[in-house]
């Protein structure tokens, strides 16, 4: 967590302090327009027809959801705000898709299930607490201001966890593996956080 | 019964594992770095030079996140790669691209000086690191060639590191930064999308001019490094997939 910090010579910020965004958590600044792509690997092009989804692991009843099976469950929009630990955020989002809950209750998750393995097409993964993607917020999420998930943003389908740092929101999403232990992902290896509460500032080991 | 994980399929392979060791110093804190030099390196890029009381050696590639603070409280903070080599004790090199209205980047293009102190916090991130000791490409367009400089003074200055090659994207010679170390230099390919120096090709980074690069990194199973803006890491890596670099040996940096 910060704290106070000596002011430095001549540094005249975008804002006063009390006029910055109240929806801004700490060490954020507003991207307004910008919505940067911070991939780590070449964007895969994944045809709608090609893309499934799956969920196992400690589930009694694993699936795979094809495009129009995934399409067709109840459709749930997220209106608000989005943070990447590279310090940018964007206050008005609007991203629809379905809800992780929908997918969670056709598999029956196991009491033991305590954490997920988000994982890509690309082989990208990322952990998160189950308690994380349950209770309306996570989602898949197809269409970003009401137009298709272009692939640089992780179309046709990304994970949308945005109650935390957005490298947890997985792009080109493949499936969730229910796991009974916290088993650190892609960037969680290379010395960022486990959980990436962006309003602790979660941002490295250690945060 | 759910499904026991030892009957669940692996999940595929990713990319390269992690260059840096997971810390055990516990929480990489904030510290008070002086200004000991600003150097304009080109007309929109600017490295200023800080002296560290805290010494973490960092590895190749790694960034540090800045801290600046008005005299309200406000503060606001960014993500700079190093690109100065790990065996520079004590300092950091930080190049600073301009932009636009951009808050930190105007304070570093227009007010920052010797002697004033600012808040720092790293070295950061370790998947977009080289520690010597694999042979590499690096690739890099406009400001992504700075965390790659580190690498290849690292390099440079350590008898017994693998080798680099650095293919160095500008629009004009005016645009190269570090451009004493460089210019005609053995182990650099510079490409100039706009102009060039007299007798040199000018076009942009493209597969055909990627393709010997490409070869030799497959040949060599070199790692490939590849840094810059997104459209530019994109244009870079599809040929180099194409081409068979396993996936596995690449490493992107965008910059938003």
């Amino acid at each position: 967590m910060s704290t106070a910090s000596p002011p430095t010579r001549g540094f005249v910020g975008r804002h006063a302090a009390d006029a910055r965004d109240p929806r801004l958590p700490p060490g954020q600044y507003d991207a307004h327009d910008a919505f940067p792509v911070l991939s780590a690997e070449a964007t895969p092009e994944i045809a709608a027809a090609d893309w499934t989804f799956r969920i196992d692991g400690l589930v009694g009843a694993p699936r795979t959801w094809t495009w129009d099976e995934a399409r067709a469950l109840p459709p749930s929009t997220y209106e608000g705000p989005i943070h990447c630990v590279t310090s940018w955020s964007k206050l008005a989002t609007r991203f629809t898709g379905v809800s992780v809950d929908s997918f969670l209750d056709a598999v029956q998750p196991h009491p033991s299930a305590t954490h997920v393995v988000a994982h890509s097409h690309t082989g990208y993964t990322t952990n998160l607490a189950l308690a994380d993607l349950t209770g309306g917020k996570a989602w898949i999420a197809f269409d970003y201001e009401g137009e298709p998930l272009t692939a640089a943003h992780g179309g046709p389908a990304r994970l949308l966890v945005p109650h935390l740092y957005f490298w947890k929101s997985a792009k080109w999403i493949a499936g969730l593996r229910l796991v009974g232990a916290d088993e650190p992902g892609f960037w969680e290896r290379n010395r960022y956080h486990h959980r990436g509460d962006p309003w602790a500032e979660e941002r490295y080991a250690g945060d | 019964m759910p499904a026991t994980d030892d009957l669940l399929p692996p999940l595929p392979e990713f990319a390269a594992p992690g260059r840096v060791a997971p810390s055990l110093r516990g929480r990489v804190q904030w510290q008070h770095a002086e200004v000991v030099a600003v150097r304009r390196e080109t007309p929109g890029l600017r490295t200023v030079r800080l002296a560290l009381p805290v010494w973490n050696e960092h590895v190749a590639g790694q960034h540090y996140m800045v801290r600046l603070t008005a005299a309200d409280g406000y503060t606001t903070q960014r993500h700079y790669s190093v690109a100065s080599p790990p065996g520079d004790t004590g300092h950091i090199d930080l190049t600073v691209d301009r932009v636009e209205g951009g808050e930190v980047s105007g304070y570093f293009h227009t007010v920052a000086r010797p002697g004033d102190r600012i808040e720092v916090r790293g070295p950061l991130g370790g998947f977009f690191a080289w520690s010597g000791d694999r042979p590499a490409l690096l690739v890099g367009g406009g400001s992504g060639v700075v965390p790659l400089v580190s690498m290849l003074r690292h390099a440079r200055s350590v008898p017994g590191t693998a080798d680099l090659h650095l293919v160095a994207c500008v629009r004009t010679p005016e645009d190269l930064p570090y451009a004493s170390e460089l210019a005609s230099a053995p182990d650099v390919t510079v490409v100039h999308s706009r102009r060039a120096p007299t007798g040199q090709p000018v076009g942009r980074l493209t597969a055909e001019t990627l393709a010997p690069h490409a070869a030799q990194a497959l040949a060599e199973d070199r790692e490939v490094f590849v840094c810059g803006s997104t459209s530019f890491a994109e244009s870079v890596a599809k040929p180099l997939l194409t081409a068979g670099l396993p996936p596995t040996h690449l490493r992107i940096e965008r910059f938003g």
